[in-house]
């Protein structure tokens, strides 16, 4: 393989797999620390992709702001949305079995489905990249490459690094871990354990939601769309190991990377790859490639 | 008295539903009014009672009575959901549906109870091959036809290599096996068939692919959601200025409002086109828009009437006496039919024998600038009538 291609396609793994880590750390937080198998989530990408799609001319009329205003109009919605539904829904289900949050969480998936083609339509519609990022980097004169690509690359970058920050040096994150490992514990010491699982779960929500506002633009908005995502966010949650967002990191990386190059190397069988990896890690780590941490 | 009275109007109501057996025809619609192609299916049926209501509501002088099933596009609910209209309603022609998957299971279920079957879109290769029946017709097209129809249009343009694209699933390979059949009839060559999996839509990976092959054009199938990023992933990694984009024309169907600049100059290949501008065309889109003005026409809505002119032809055939089964299949595979899209006649498989039209994107319409291929028939391969 020519070495820029190779270069080139190294680059499409990064930008691929930074965006797997946004949807999926979301996901993993309220997996790994609530407990809570949460279906919906692929629902919630979708959700901020329409919130994307809807707000954009609303924004722009009303608040004169552009893509950036938008952006930030979604992740609040979202947040009230996450802690809504932690209040509504998902706070009756700690103490229940898997199978009850499974059957309730898809459930949900089928009213956000539904609300959605209620409220907008069936329709695949498009977003348009804001004018300061409509450019395009040409790429050793063999294609180019559009700098929204790279701006999204960069959002899910500091992102990552604000999670990472909040979660080992922050007062909420110690309490988050602490929540994680020691419910009863640290209810007794105080907190308020119950407003603390609200804010966990509306930030999830809303990282899913930011996921799907920022990629709204290069995916388009469809029906089902939260689907596809879903299930690749689980392969990443389990391969990164549940509750670790350096495991989901790590394992949206891998899966970025071996997606990327099953599909150049193996195109028949570019489908499986991705689980083949899932089931080669879970052999040698079955709680995946990092403990809750 | 009142005995008798009662005894005679019972008689008389016996009477009457023995002798008018056939005094209305049961049509049975299995089309998706929920889901992705919900849209489709309304368009289907909206074309087809569009047809019979300019008939003053009847066909062959028969009432026609409507029995509806929302398949859902569940391949896995098809049997079930034909027998509820084969079985339950007991109608006498089905028409359905809109995904291949869904189409199969119905074909099946048409053939062992042999009852009629009007596919109005489902392209499945299958359907008019191997699984080929005397009952079974398509007011359509076959998945191999507008693949077939591009391969001389990209050789004329003097293009020598090209590369395919698809979702790695039947339709997109009927498609493009069709396109590789005539290109490579035509002198040319493909190169490399690249696939993901359905329904993924991360193409970055398969765009570099074809950056480094650089192929004088790439032939591509994908619908819906996936074609809208196709297109918009295309030109934003500067390959539309470089390597040409062609495709089916549902690469375009119904996606242009969200594909926006990234699809204009695109040529597809299809069996209908904007901007015909036939005097058969014009009064059919006229009388559609006047009773559906929510809905642009579209090829689906095109599919629906004709769908609904081949079970005239059928009908005006028996006069209207549905049991005559074969004489009416007879004539249905007879039929010249005046569709929109222009006058077909149907194969011995029952597939549409149509022109296919080269349209190119102009703003939101796919216009038509030549037929590609006059009176292409499906080879209907492994077919056995």
């Amino acid at each position: 393989m020519d070495p820029v291609i190779f270069l080139i396609q190294c680059l499409n793994a990064v930008q691929y797999g930074l965006l797997l880590f946004l949807v999926a750390s979301g996901l993993t937080l309220i997996f790994g620390i609530m407990g809570i198998i949460n279906l919906a989530h692929g629902s919630f990408y979708m959700i901020g992709a329409y919130m994307a799609f809807a707000l954009q001319p609303l924004v722009a009329q009303y608040l004169g702001g552009g893509f950036v205003a938008t952006l930030l109009a979604c992740v609040v919605l979202a947040s009230l949305l996450g802690y809504f539904l932690e209040w509504a829904f998902y706070s009756y289900l700690y103490r229940r079995d898997h199978l009850q949050q499974v059957l309730m969480t898809y459930g949900l998936i089928l009213v956000f489905e539904e609300l959605r083609s209620i409220i907008i339509d069936n329709d695949v519609h498009g977003v348009g990249v804001p004018a300061w990022l409509q450019g395009t980097v040409s790429l050793g004169g063999i294609m180019t490459y559009p700098v929204y690509r790279l701006f999204i690359s960069l959002v899910c970058l500091l992102v990552a690094g604000l999670m990472y920050w909040v979660l080992t040096r922050s007062r909420l994150g110690m309490m988050i871990r602490a929540g994680a490992s020691n419910r009863e514990m640290i209810s007794s010491l105080g907190i308020d354990i119950n407003r603390l699982f609200r804010i966990v779960f509306a930030i999830g929500v809303a990282l899913a939601a930011l996921a799907g506002a920022i990629a709204a633009p290069v995916s388009s908005v469809y029906p089902g769309m939260g689907h596809a995502v879903l299930i690749i966010c689980f392969v990443v949650v389990v391969i990164g190991g549940i509750g670790s967002i350096r495991g989901a990191f790590l394992a949206a990386m891998l899966v970025g990377f071996v997606d990327t190059f099953g599909q150049v190397f193996f195109p028949a069988a570019a489908g499986v790859m991705v689980y083949l990896l899932m089931a080669a890690i879970l052999l040698f780590k079955p709680e995946g490639l990092f403990k809750q941490g | 008295m009142k005995k008798t009275l009662t005894r005679t109007a019972l008689a008389a109501v016996l009477a009457l539903s023995a002798g008018g057996a056939h005094a209305v025809v049961k049509v049975g619609f299995m089309l998706p009014y929920s889901g992705t192609y919900a849209q489709l299916g309304e368009a289907i049926e909206n074309g087809f009672r569009l047809y019979v209501q300019e008939q003053g509501g009847k066909l062959a002088g028969q009432e026609l009575q409507y029995f509806k099933v929302d398949d859902e596009s569940n391949p896995a609910k098809g049997p079930e959901n034909a027998n509820r209209l084969i079985k339950r309603d007991q109608v006498d022609i089905l028409v359905g549906t809109v995904h291949s998957g869904v189409a199969m299971a119905l074909a099946k279920a048409a053939k062992d109870s042999d009852t009629t079957l009007i596919i109005p879109n489902a392209g499945a290769d299958a359907i008019t091959g191997p699984l080929c029946s005397k009952g079974i017709f398509r007011s359509s097209f076959s998945n191999w036809q507008p693949g077939y129809a591009m391969g001389p249009v990209a050789a004329e343009k003097g293009y020598k290599t090209a590369v395919t694209i698809s979702w790695n699933y039947a339709a997109g390979k009927e498609s493009t096996d069709g396109f590789k059949e005539s290109f490579e009839k035509a002198g040319g060559k493909v190169i490399k068939h690249l696939t993901l999996p359905f329904p993924n839509v991360e193409f970055q990976p398969l765009l570099t692919e074809i950056a480094s092959l650089k192929p004088d054009a790439v032939y591509t199938f994908f619908a819906g959601g996936g074609a809208v990023k196709f297109v918009q992933d295309y030109a934003a990694a500067g390959l539309n200025k470089t390597i040409p984009l062609l495709g089916s024309g549902f690469l375009t169907d119904g996606t242009l409002k969200a594909q926006g600049a990234s699809a204009q100059g695109l040529l597809t290949t299809l069996h209908y086109a904007d901007g015909l501008n036939t005097p058969r065309d014009n009064a059919f889109r006229e009388s559609y828009t006047k009773h559906f003005p929510k809905l642009p026409p579209d090829v689906y809505a095109v599919q629906g009437y004709d769908a609904a002119q081949m079970l005239a032809a059928g009908l005006n055939a028996v006069k209207g006496d549905v049991s005559k089964k074969d004489e009416m299949r007879a004539a249905i595979s007879a039929a010249t039919i005046d569709s929109p899209r222009g006058k077909f006649t149907l194969s011995k498989a029952g597939n549409p024998v149509q022109d296919f039209y080269l349209r190119e994107v102009k703003g939101e319409e796919n216009k038509d600038i030549g037929v590609a291929v006059k009176a292409l028939a499906d080879p209907a391969r492994g077919c056995k009538l």
